[in-house]
C-alpha cells in the first residue's frame, strides 16, 4: 500500500527503496562504465544535438497530439488527448530509447547490440537503430511470443538482426531478459546491452527513462499550447513500464496532474492469469534490481500471462515501483476483454488501431474520463500501432485469418 | 578462522556443487555424504531458483527438476540439518538472492546457523549490494562469500579485503557450464587477491577434469570449485549418481592433492 511520502528526484543507485545493481560481478565494471559514459555524454553538446537530429528526421519527432473528439464527445467527460507514439518510425515509443541507446554504444566504442523484446517492437526498434547506425545486433525473444508475434521476427531479420528464440522458464519476456543477460555477461567487450525498458540494474532504469520523457517534454508543451491548462491526468500502460514512465516524467511536477499506469490484468487479477504486479506482486530483488514482482511464498518469479506480449512481465521498473510506495502515481489492472474491447472501440471512433498493449490504457480511460468534468482535459498514450496485434484479436474473436 | 575457511586446511580444497533437491531431498542428502566421503572439502547447495541468470543449461535445468520435484527452501534447511547431524564437512548455499529477501535476511540467517550452514553465496548480489545483508550474516556467524571475475579488475582488491570465508574466482565470462579452455590470468588474480588478505581463493566456472583443477592451483589458487560437470552426472544417473560423483571428487581431489 502506498505510504504517502514524498516522491524527490532519485539518488545514486536507488530510486526510493528500489533500484540498485544486484547483478554478477562480472557486469560489475561494465555497469559503472555505462554509468560513466552516460554521465559523460547526457549533456554532451555533440551527443544531443544527434540524439534529436535522428528524432526529428528520421523517428518523425516531435510525435502529435492528437485532439480524440469522437471519443470526448462519446464519453461525455473530460477532453481526451492521445499522445501518437504510434506514428513513430518503427510504430512504437521503442524508437525513443533505442535511438539514444544505440548512440551511447558507439560512444563507448561498442560495435554490436544485443535486445530482449517481447512483442517485437523493441526488438524490431533496436534492428531498425543498429542498421541505421551500423552496429551488429541480435535479439532475444521467447519461443511463445516469436510464435504470438511471427511477422515482427521477419521484420527484425529483414533488418539485419539475429533472433534467438529463447526455449527456457515460460518462453516469454522474462526469459528473453534471463537470455539476454547470459549473452551480455559472456560478451562485454564489444556488446552494449539495449534493455527495452526503465526496469534493470541502475543506470538503465534512469537511462531509458530519460530518452523516453521527450514523450512528457513534448506533450506538457503541446497541451499548454491547445488547452492553455495542464491535464487532470495522463496515462499510459505498464509493463515494464518505459512509454508510462516517458508519459510521466515531466508531469511529476505538477501535483495537480494524476499519473495513472495501467497494467495487465490478464484473465483477471482473482485469476493466476495475470501480469498484474502492482496489484498483486510483492517487493523482490530480480533482473537487476530491487522492485516489486509477481511471486510465489518461495521467491520464485511467477509465470505471469496476458494477451498482451509486450506487459506479459512479472516486475515492474524500479521508478515505478517508488512512485507508487509515494503515491505519486496509481497502477490500475485492466482485463485481456477490457483491452481487446478498448482495441475495437478506438478503431471504430477514432479510426486508430493501436497496440494490445496501449489498449490496456484506452480501456481504463473508457470509465475514467466519464467521471470527470468537461472542462478537464486528460492525455492517454498511445504507446504503439496495432497492425502486429490484427491477427492475435482475429484469433481472440474467433475468427480465422491466414496471414 | 571460520569453518567454510577451514575447508582450506587439508592442502588444496576441492569444492563440489550440487542443486538441492535434485532428484528428491534424499537422494541430495546421499550425493552430499558421498561427495564428503570421496574427499570433497567444502560443498555448495544450490537453492533452485526460477530464473537463475548466472547458470548454463546444465544447472538451469537441475533448478528445474528440483523445483518440480518439490524442493523449497525449509527443505533444503532440512536437508542440511540432516547432513550436519552425520558430517563436519562445511556446507554452503548458493543461491539467488531473491528467495533469501523474500525470506527475510535475518530469518534466513538465523535458519543457517540453527542448520548449521556455514556460508551464502550469492551470484545477484555484487560486493555493493551486500551492505544490506552483510552484517547480519555476520552476526550469525554465516560467511556472505563475495565473487570476483575476469573483468574486476581493480576491484578485486577491495572485494578480497573485504572477503569472509573464501573468495571465489570466476574462472571466465559467461555463465556456468563445462569449458574445454580457460584463458583468464588466473595466477594475476590470486596474487592480487593473496596481497591484501589472508582468504583462501577459489576458481570456479568451466572447471571439470583433474588437469584444469591441477594447473588452476598451480597458478596459485588455494581450491577449485566444480558444478556443472557434477550436476551432469547427477543429470545422468539420476538417483544412481552417488558412486559416480564420488569416483568423480576422489580424483579431483587426487588432481589437486
Amino acid at each position: 500500500m502506498p505510504t504517502q511520502q514524498t516522491y524527490t528526484q532519485p539518488i545514486g543507485t536507488r530510486y526510493g527503496g528500489f533500484g540498485g545493481q544486484y547483478i554478477p560481478e562480472t557486469l560489475m565494471n561494465e555497469i559503472h562504465a555505462l554509468e560513466a559514459a552516460y554521465a559523460k555524454y547526457k549533456d554532451d553538446p555533440d551527443f544531443t544535438a544527434e540524439l534529436a537530429a535522428l528524432f526529428g528526421d528520421y523517428a518523425g519527432r516531435p510525435s502529435l497530439l492528437y485532439y480524440a473528439e469522437k471519443m470526448t464527445s462519446d464519453l461525455g467527460g473530460a477532453k481526451v488527448y492521445l499522445k501518437r507514439e504510434d506514428l513513430n518510425h518503427t510504430g512504437s515509443h521503442k524508437i525513443n530509447n533505442v535511438l539514444g541507446q544505440t548512440l551511447l554504444a558507439k560512444r563507448m566504442g561498442k560495435t554490436r547490440i544485443i535486445a530482449e523484446t517481447g512483442a517485437g517492437q523493441h526488438g524490431v526498434a533496436a534492428a531498425t537503430a543498429a542498421a541505421l547506425l551500423d552496429m551488429e545486433c541480435e535479439i532475444f525473444m521467447g519461443r511463445e511470443d516469436t510464435e504470438r508475434q511471427a511477422l515482427n521476427v521477419y521484420r527484425m531479420e529483414l533488418l539485419g538482426a539475429k533472433v534467438n528464440a529463447v526455449d527456457s522458464g515460460t518462453k516469454t519476456l522474462k526469459d528473453a531478459v534471463n537470455e539476454a543477460m547470459r549473452e551480455w555477461v559472456s560478451r562485454t567487450y564489444d556488446t552494449h546491452y539495449v534493455l527495452g525498458s526503465v526496469m534493470g540494474p541502475h543506470p538503465f532504469p534512469q537511462i531509458v527513462r530519460d530518452f523516453q520523457s521527450v514523450i512528457s517534454k513534448e506533450a506538457r508543451g503541446q497541451i499548454l499550447e491547445k488547452e492553455g491548462k495542464l491535464p487532470a491526468a495522463v496515462m499510459a500502460c505498464v509493463g515494464g513500464g518505459s512509454n508510462a514512465m516517458g508519459m510521466f516524467y515531466h508531469f511529476i511536477p505538477d501535483a495537480q496532474v494524476k499519473l495513472i499506469g495501467c497494467e495487465a490484468a490478464g484473465r483477471g487479477i482473482d485469476t493466476p492469469l495475470h501480469a498484474a504486479t502492482v496489484a498483486k506482486g510483492e517487493k523482490g530483488v530480480f533482473h537487476g534490481m530491487k522492485s516489486l514482482f509477481c511471486q510465489n511464498d518461495e521467491g520464485q518469479i511467477a509465470p505471469v500471462y496476458s494477451i498482451s506480449a509486450g506487459l506479459d512481465y512479472p516486475g515492474i521498473g524500479p521508478e515505478h515501483a517508488y512512485l507508487y510506495e509515494s503515491g505519486r502515481a496509481s497502477y490500475v489492472p485492466v482485463t485481456d476483454d477490457e483491452a481487446v474491447h478498448a482495441f475495437e472501440y478506438l478503431a471504430r471512433t477514432e479510426g486508430i488501431i493501436c497496440a494490445i498493449e496501449s489498449a490496456h490504457a484506452v480501456a481504463h480511460a473508457l470509465n475514467y474520463v466519464p467521471t470527470l468534468p468537461k472542462e478537464e482535459n486528460v492525455i492517454l498514450c498511445l504507446s504503439g500501432r496495432g497492425d502486429k496485434d490484427v491477427a492475435a484479436i482475429a484469433r481472440y474473436k474467433g475468427v480465422d485469418i491466414h496471414e | 578462522m571460520s569453518k567454510t575457511a577451514s575447508a582450506f586446511r587439508n592442502g588444496k580444497a576441492f569444492i563440489g556443487f550440487v542443486t538441492g533437491g535434485d532428484p528428491t531431498i534424499a537422494k541430495s542428502e546421499e550425493f552430499i555424504l558421498a561427495m564428503a566421503e570421496a574427499g570433497t572439502d567444502l560443498i555448495e547447495i544450490g537453492i533452485p531458483f526460477s530464473d537463475p541468470i548466472a547458470e548454463g543449461p546444465v544447472i538451469q535445468e537441475a533448478n528445474l527438476r528440483a523445483l518440480s520435484a518439490g524442493a523449497t527452501v525449509e527443505k533444503l534447511f532440512g536437508l542440511v540439518q540432516s547432513v550436519r547431524e552425520k558430517i563436519q564437512t562445511p556446507l554452503v548455499f548458493l543461491t539467488y538472492l531473491n528467495p533469501v529477501y523474500h525470506y527475510g535476511y535475518e530469518a534466513f540467517c538465523k535458519r543457517c546457523a540453527e542448520v548449521g550452514l556455514d556460508g551464502l553465496i550469492i551470484p545477484d548480489m555484487p560486493f555493493e549490494e551486500q551492505e544490506e545483508l552483510r552484517s547480519i550474516a555476520d552476526s550469525f556467524g554465516v560467511d556472505l562469500i563475495s565473487l570476483v571475475a575476469p573483468t574486476s579488475e581493480a576491484r578485486v582488491t577491495e572485494i578480497a579485503a573485504a572477503a569472509r570465508g573464501f573468495l571465489y574466482i570466476v574462472s571466465s565470462m559467461g555463465v556456468t557450464g563445462v569449458r574445454s579452455e580457460i584463458t583468464t590470468d588466473l595466477g594475476a588474480i590470486c596474487t592480487r587477491a593473496h596481497a591484501v588478505s589472508d582468504v583462501p581463493v577459489a576458481v570456479g566456472f568451466g572447471v571439470h577434469s583433474p588437469a584444469q583443477a591441477a594447473a588452476i592451483t598451480a597458478a596459485g589458487a588455494d581450491g577449485v570449485i566444480v558444478g556443472s560437470a557434477i550436476v551432469k552426472l547427477c543429470a545422468e544417473y539420476g538417483a544412481g549418481a552417488a558412486p559416480y560423483l564420488a569416483d568423480y571428487c576422489r580424483a579431483m581431489k587426487a588432481a589437486i592433492s
